[in-house]
């Protein structure tokens, strides 16, 4: 089952014990804090889960893949996510060893 | 930003709380992404993004030191997807 919004707010309820009303509104803002930050420019560091960092991209040729049409693809910046060690490790706990 | 200040700023949201409170819940929050991913499971955040999983196949490597091939086994890396607020808002000032 995907992860959503409202099952983290279902965490907090439960877990932390705040009010439906506030763990709605704190999940919210945790990630209202995150976009915040970025787009700021400042990178979010959360030890052991991931970093979120930033990239400027400059302008690149592209094409429109339908018509084959060449249109640049304009310069921008864009998010990228690192996994922390510990959460790449987990992930493979889980994998490792399942030969394919 | 880091996890304690994102907590002293979620703390300074809600007056009504103290900042254990939002130290549990940045942590519970995490903790919860961390074990859904770590199961393989999807997480969507509408706005945000989406987290997931992407598969490296096994491939035949090379050791750069001493030139030795190496079987490198397959595995799976956690990814991350900007949702189209976050990608809008972060590209707005280049």
């Amino acid at each position: 089952m995907t992860l959503t919004k409202a099952d983290l707010a279902e965490l907090l309820f439960d877990q932390v014990g705040l009010n439906k009303r506030e763990a709605k509104d704190m999940v919210e803002a945790f990630f209202e804090e995150i976009r915040t930050a970025l787009e700021k420019g400042d990178s979010v560091k959360l030890s052991g889960f991931g970093n979120f960092e930033l990239r400027k991209k400059s302008e690149r040729p592209g094409r429109n893949p339908k018509t084959g049409e060449e249109i640049p693809i304009t310069a921008r910046r864009v998010v990228t996510f690192h996994a922390s060690q510990k959460l790449k490790s987990r992930v493979e706990e889980t994998y490792g060893g399942a030969s394919a | 930003m880091t996890k304690s200040e994102l907590i002293a700023n979620l703390a300074a949201r809600f007056p009504q709380l103290v900042l254990k409170d939002a130290e549990l819940a940045v942590k519970a929050i995490l903790d919860s992404m961390s074990d859904n991913l770590a199961t393989g499971e999807r997480i969507e955040i509408r706005g945000f993004g989406s987290f997931s999983l992407n598969y490296r196949p096994p491939r035949l490597g090379r050791n750069p030191k001493t030139g030795s091939k190496v079987q490198v086994p397959e595995k799976h890396v956690p990814h991350f997807k900007a949702g189209k607020e976050l990608r809008e808002r972060v590209d707005l000032v280049v």
